[in-house]
């Protein structure tokens, strides 16, 4: 071990960091950030350029564009050989937020379970 | 100017509050009377509240989490007093909507303000010790952390003074907890100590996962950490995963009450049952959060004292891995009764039974290392025994509970206050005991004394059987929680005898109180100069008791488990300290950690009382702050070699 020993991990060493290509990077990332918001808030303006009941899955399709832009620009998920442990930890996070998702939307949708009422008729209770 | 702030805010004409806060504010002016007439402040400020030492930091947690608890069992004794007076035909003393304030704060801050720092406390001050490191990987953000921590507990206890607290219950359930039926600030406090300390606990998780998986001394593969760095992992793991559940979810509520938003109102298309959905995602791991690091203080306490390695090692870790995940699947079984039917209720109900299983085999594992061990019944064995005894009843009881058709009789009734008391306390408590008892040696140099920590830990139990058993029984007869009177006659008696036990844990935890004291008095006679009073097993006990700035003078060596008891064992553990050594490089002290902290304290009072020009004003300087913080160049230093050999030989004198 170096003199470096208990260094703490967020200083790089001088020199092997290469800041035209980090910039242009976090330009790339920025300007795909913001084009995909931009482009939420065009959709949703119902400008009739997507099929009306089509929104909220064009939506989420930004949405999650959004992310894999954030964790590739600015959180440097990458696949390379140094990059086991944040793989691994994409991973627990994308089984975390499976579950939850997934377990909510069950949950969620079947709350009336109990209601003893017919569907339509609970469905028409409901509404806001 | 000062947004919803009047002087009539203060409730002056409470005697019972007014009292609190006096007793608050004398103790305040002693403290800060004494600091500043012996001339403490520069000492304190160089020293501990700007310190980026993890076993400060650690050490400071706890002192926290102790005060703490004094503040959170004064609630509880509150509502056991009240219940008992309430229950034979009298008022009792408190109006219901004070008792709903006494009960939410309890929950609120043993959770948040008792069981998370003493348990992050005991990460800060063991992780790095026992990973051979010289402090966390992230040490300014560290500091942050725990004046995070600390904002949140101060913005609770000014609501008592200053305004009200929530009258919701511990999570805040909507619609109560919506505008329109609590329209004071006291869900405001709520929100925003909760969402500012959260921020602290985050980037605590961040800071010990990067410790752990990247700063283990040579040759400690992960399957040779020992096992607390294991469950402190999990449970860091754990936090990173679902904190930011419970922030969204208290931030979609803070948007319902300030900007008359619909998530969980009743009304315009909110639905509350989503909140309740949400914050048991967050909720339910924050319980594995709190006991997972416990069971990995009770690993090394039983190794430590059986003097045998931990039975099935790589067991216990791949429980702790199962619990880590299945934590995540089960949150649905603090809410069976909500109405999502059969299929749904049965999926959650066998995931919750299936954590047994796990948490069977670690009981076993324990049993194991203590079968034809030589057991020293110490302070923390004593505490290891009770918790096993003790939380083996709790989890029986939530597997009772986990029977859907039995929780529809046993929801929101005393028999799950006692459930749940059974396992934190048995559990949580326990464990934290334990392992102060434990690493109180290491922390300064001397033990604390054997008698009195008996004495406490005889009077917590009988005094914990004897306050909740009766509310198994209450809840069983049909008592629900939270009720500030009962009228039935046939419940009195139960009560008495659970007040009675709750006077019995005060008389634990006065003793405790003694024990710190009268250790600290005759700390010359227990004192420890070996560095290693248990004759332990793992790496922390290598060092100087207490270790010097930098831990370790020399990077010790982690390839086995049990590193130190297998150095002791070659003769290697103790290396001539008059040798050379190389100059440490260590992280300079910083004091950006509290100012931010001071200035999310001033946003998240400004938030509750509507001063806007405040809130948007402290919410500006923080990130100028931190902005200008990453400037700054003179973040570390270090020790010179000469320097490190006179610390080593003065402690191996």
């Amino acid at each position: 071990m170096s003199m470096h020993e208990g260094i703490v991990p967020e200083e790089h060493e001088a020199g092997t960091y290469d800041i035209v290509s980090a910039v242009r990077n976090y330009l790339i990332g920025f300007v795909l950030a913001a084009a995909l918001t931009v482009g939420s808030f065009w959709v949703a303006s119902s400008t009739g350029l997507v099929y009306q009941p089509g929104i909220p899955m064009a939506l989420a399709a930004f949405a999650i564009a959004q992310m894999g832009v954030h964790l590739a620009f600015f959180l440097h998920i990458t696949t390379g050989p140094d990059n086991i442990n944040n793989v691994l930890a994409l991973a627990f996070g994308v089984l975390i937020v499976g579950i939850v998702i997934v377990g909510s939307l069950w949950i969620m949708y079947h709350l009336n379970a109990n209601m003893g009422v017919p569907g339509e008729l609970m469905d028409l209770h409901m509404q806001p | 100017m000062m947004g919803k702030l009047t002087l009539s805010a203060i409730p002056y004409n409470i005697p019972i509050v007014m009292g609190a806060v006096a007793g608050m504010i004398i103790a305040a002016v002693t403290v800060l009377g004494l600091v500043t007439y012996f001339r403490l402040w520069g000492y304190l400020w160089k020293n501990w509240l700007t310190s980026v030492d993890h076993k400060k930091i650690g050490v400071m947690y706890i002192i926290l989490a102790l005060v703490m608890l004094l503040r959170g069992f004064a609630d509880a004794l509150m509502m056991r007093s009240q219940q008992a007076l309430a229950s034979n035909g009298g008022a009792g003393y408190l109006p219901p909507e004070h008792f709903d304030q006494v009960f939410t704060a309890h929950g609120v801050i043993m959770i948040f303000f008792m069981a998370m720092p003493f348990i992050v406390g005991l990460m800060n001050f063991v992780v790095p010790l026992q990973l051979g490191a010289r402090d966390v990987a992230f040490p300014y953000i560290n500091n942050m952390a725990f004046w995070l921590t600390v904002v949140g507990a101060l913005l609770i206890n000014i609501s008592l003074a200053i305004g009200n607290f929530a009258r919701t219950g511990w999570l805040a359930y909507p619609p109560l907890s919506e505008l329109h039926y609590s329209p004071g600030v006291g869900v405001d406090y709520y929100l925003w100590a909760l969402q500012i300390a959260g921020v602290g606990t985050l980037m605590g998780g961040v800071n010990f996962i990067t410790t752990i998986l990247k700063m283990r001394a040579p040759g400690m593969t992960m399957m040779k950490m020992p096992i607390f760095c294991w469950t402190a992992l999990c449970a860091n793991i754990l936090i990173v995963a679902s904190f930011p559940i419970l922030t969204a979810t208290l931030g979609m509520l803070a948007l319902d009450r300030y900007l008359g938003m619909h998530f969980f109102t009743n009304s315009g298309g909110g639905n509350p049952m989503m909140y309740i959905n949400l914050i048991w995602t967050w909720g339910h791991p924050e319980v594995y959060i709190l006991i997972l690091p416990c069971f990995g203080v009770f690993s090394e306490v039983i190794a430590t004292f059986s003097r045998k390695p931990l039975f099935g090692y790589k067991s216990m870790v791949y429980a702790t891995a199962c619990i880590t995940v299945l934590a995540f699947v089960v949150w649905l079984h603090h809410f069976f009764t909500m109405g999502s039917g059969a299929n749904v209720n049965a999926f959650f109900g066998i995931a919750t039974m299936v954590i047994a299983i796990p948490t069977g085999a670690k009981i076993f594992n324990w049993l194991f290392t203590m079968f034809r061990g030589q057991v020293e019944f110490s302070v923390p064995v004593l505490w290891t025994i009770g918790f096993m005894v003790t939380f083996t009843i709790g989890g029986m009881t939530g597997v009772l509970m986990a029977v859907p058709p039995a929780d529809f009789v046993l929801h929101n009734s005393l028999f799950l206050i006692a459930h749940f008391h059974n396992v934190i306390i048995g559990g949580v408590v326990f464990g934290c005991m334990a392992g102060m008892n434990y690493w109180f040696p290491k922390a300064f140099g001397f033990k604390l004394d054997e008698r009195l920590g008996k004495a406490s830990f005889w009077c917590w139990i009988v005094g914990f059987y004897i306050a909740f058993m009766p509310l198994y029984a209450l809840g069983m007869m049909g008592m629900t929680r939270r009720m500030d009177r009962v009228d039935n006659p046939v419940w009195h008696v139960y009560l008495i005898v659970a007040a009675g036990g709750a006077l019995i844990i005060a008389a634990g935890i006065g003793l405790q109180i003694l024990q710190i004291v009268y250790s600290i008095w005759k700390r010359v006679e227990l004192r420890d100069l070996t560095g290693d009073p248990w004759n332990a097993r793992t790496l922390e006990w290598a060092t100087s008791s207490p270790p010097a700035d930098y831990n370790f003078a020399r990077t010790p060596d982690g390839s086995s488990i049990d590193a130190y008891w297998e150095a002791k064992r070659k003769g290697t553990a103790h290396p001539n300290p008059a040798a050379s050594y190389r100059p440490i490089h260590m992280p300079s002290n910083t004091g950006t950690g509290i100012i931010v902290s001071g200035f999310a304290m001033a946003m998240g009072f400004a938030l509750v009382w509507h001063i806007w020009w405040l809130a948007v004003a402290s919410f500006a300087a923080i990130p100028v702050l931190i902005i200008n913080h990453s400037f700054n160049e003179n973040r570390s230093f270090y020790v010179p070699g000469d320097v490190v050999a006179r610390t080593e030989a003065a402690a191996s004198r």
